[in-house]
């Protein structure tokens, strides 16, 4: 199988988020960039799938900050190339990127196209099935195992309480993975210096497409309303403190 | 375009779903302030059980037929999808659960419909929707205004009153043929989790620990505290997928809906999908070194400290 993964960077939520003078979106100079975490699992399941079966893995992601890294740290994990589409310099929404990986992923003649279910700036919908629609293959999101079967796939879906649907996927087709077989593996960052030395990320040339209606007006923290009474003073006071209110409403004897 | 407000009902070994309920409650309430009626749409194979559920809706359809006798989103699409060029309701709600994406992301891309996702209110401006969504963990919203013939929402579960959609009314079921069925994808089965040692949707008691606690043999700390204080150890979703503690103990969306007396969350951010399987617990307590952590927004009392100073200094109190 060949398989494509398509990566994406998102804010680090450990850091401060700064939200941007617009008053819309955040300040870019302030982000810190992490890959998106179920990306690092689309990542792990197709590099188990290729070494289980055979078949290429390709990195994908569109050209913005700290891409390379990702690109080069897949590389570094076992993928056989990357591909950087266009140069971004905020990363679009999701129809928009979907709509520019689509156009460059459609004609190479990948068998699976994997991403993580999500990312944590998605607003306008997640970027498997969007990309599945515009390339017009069926797509499964929220998928927890994958296997190969005649003709395609078979995959796991999970639902609420841990029930999941077996379903037969025929490929081309474009899944969204939220966990992979096993802990995404680390690469060391030696192994990503050598990456960098020794392979060259394919670079192709994509222009910004146009989103689907939907436009952010406002970024705001959420109202503190609902907000929790905070106990300070250190951890033995604040130890004392809950206790004693355990023991008040019956919860500690 | 309609004044209608659609939504794509759920249901599962015979029951619509909770969240089916909020997003009838919510549209409702938009039809109505829109001159539209709330539409309940239905897919499935013998739905005479389910549709007898939707007496809050302002009228049913339910596409019937194999095709969609279990959920794929192919058929799901292509089923909505042709509904949606007939009849152009103003708005079609979803859930936000694997159904609820596929369908609507899917929809979105084939019809060239605007969609925003992780919903937590939804109103209307002259005919654009206006959407407030949870981003970025539940650490900021976004209000998005949507723009197209008809507005695709994703709403998060909890976000709308369930009881509003329930009711006994008996409206109109219009019956619509499914599409043919689409080999490309095909259901198998569904396969249930095996029994666990501890169900934890039974116990009073519950002290949930989150990827906070940085490595497997950390989590010690955290039995302690649910023996001393005589509960049971949950988690968040991170902790089952790094192989830490077995599905059975998951709290959240993917796992299990919670309510006990108390809720330790122990290095929990509140990731939305997590705050909806424990939002309901009657007293929540949130440790978390990051004070603008998303937790405390739902805990009623919060401690931002390191969890590795607190937690044994709890145990050590409770024990005695
Ligand atoms: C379809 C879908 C379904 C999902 N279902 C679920 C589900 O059922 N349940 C679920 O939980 N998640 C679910 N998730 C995942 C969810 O999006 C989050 O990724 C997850 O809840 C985060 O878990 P966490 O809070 O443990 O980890 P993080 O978000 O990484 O949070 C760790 C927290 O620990 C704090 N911390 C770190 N060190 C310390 C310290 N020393 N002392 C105190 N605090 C510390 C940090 O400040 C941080 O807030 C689902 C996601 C998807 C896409």
């Amino acid at each position: 199988m060949n398989i494509a993964v398509i990566l994406k960077q998102v804010p680090d939520l450990a850091e401060e988020l700064e939200i941007a003078d617009s008053g819309a979106e955040l300040d870019p100079d302030e982000i810190s960039w992490v890959l998106n975490e179920f990306d690092d699992h689309a990542l792990e399941e197709a590099l188990q799938l290729k070494e289980a079966t055979g078949g290429t893995v390709t990195a994908v992601a569109l050209g913005g900050e700290d891409v390379a890294d990702a690109l080069y740290t897949a590389l570094a994990k076992g993928a056989d190339t990357a591909l950087k589409v266009g140069d971004f310099e905020t990363p679009p929404a999701t129809h928009a990127a979907a709509r520019t990986l689509a156009g460059v992923l459609g004609g190479r003649g990948f068998d699976l196209i994997l991403t993580g279910v999500q990312a944590i700036d998605d607003v306008d919908g997640w970027t498997a099935p969007v990309v599945a629609g515009y390339l017009g293959v069926p797509h499964v999101s929220v998928v927890t195992h994958i296997a190969p079967a005649d003709g395609g796939v078979t995959v796991n879906q999970e639902y609420a309480g841990g029930v999941v649907a077996e379903l037969d996927v025929h490929t081309p087709a474009v899944l969204g993975v939220q966990a992979a077989r096993a802990v995404p593996r680390y690469a060391p960052v030696s192994k990503v210096r050598q990456a960098m030395q020794t392979s060259t990320i394919e670079e192709v040339d994509a222009e910004a497409a146009a989103g689907t209606g939907v436009t952010v007006r406002r970024l705001f923290a959420p109202e503190a309303g609902g907000h929790a009474e905070m106990l300070s003073g250190g951890a033995d006071a604040v130890a004392e403190r809950l206790v004693e209110i355990l023991k008040e409403r019956g919860l500690v004897g | 375009m309609s004044q209608d407000i659609f939504t794509l009902v759920e249901h599962r070994d015979g029951q619509v779903t909770e969240g089916s309920f909020e997003l009838i409650g919510k549209a409702k309430a938009l039809a109505a302030a829109a001159g539209g009626k709330a539409v309940a749409v239905v897919l499935g194979d013998d739905l005479g059980a389910i549709t007898a559920q939707l007496g809050g809706a302002d009228a049913v359809i339910q596409v019937a037929g194999a095709s969609v006798a279990d959920f794929t989103p192919t058929a799901y699409v292509a089923a909505v999808s042709a509904l949606l060029r007939e009849r152009e309701p103003a708005l079609m709600l979803f859930t936000g659960s694997a159904e609820g994406m596929d369908s609507s992301a899917g929809l979105s891309a084939t019809l060239g419909l605007p969609l925003a996702g992780y919903a937590t209110d939804v109103s209307r401006e002259g005919d654009a929707a206006v959407v407030t969504s949870q981003v970025y963990g539940g650490k900021l919203m976004a209000e998005a205004v949507l723009e197209g013939a008809t507005a695709l929402v994703s709403a998060i579960a909890g976000a709308f009153p369930a009881d509003a959609g329930r009711g006994d009314g008996s409206p109109a079921v219009e019956t619509v043929d499914a599409p043919a069925a689409d080999v490309r994808v095909t259901f198998r089965r569904l396969i249930h989790p095996e029994a666990a040692d501890v169900d934890i949707t039974k116990e009073d008691i519950l002290v949930a620990v989150g990827r906070g606690i940085g490595d497997a043999d950390e989590i010690e700390i955290v039995e302690e505290l649910a023996e001393a204080l005589g509960g049971a150890v949950a988690c968040s979703r991170p902790v089952v997928d790094a192989g830490w503690l077995p599905k059975a103990r998951q709290v959240g969306k993917s796992g299990h809906k919670v309510k006990p007396k108390l809720y330790v969350a122990v290095g929990i951010s509140g990731a939305p999908e997590h705050l909806e399987g424990m939002r309901d617990a009657e007293l929540i307590v949130a440790i978390n070194s990051d004070a603008k952590a998303p937790i405390f927004g739902v805990a009623h009392y919060g401690i931002s400290e390191d969890l590795f100073d607190v937690v044994p200094a709890l145990t050590e109190l409770v024990a005695g």
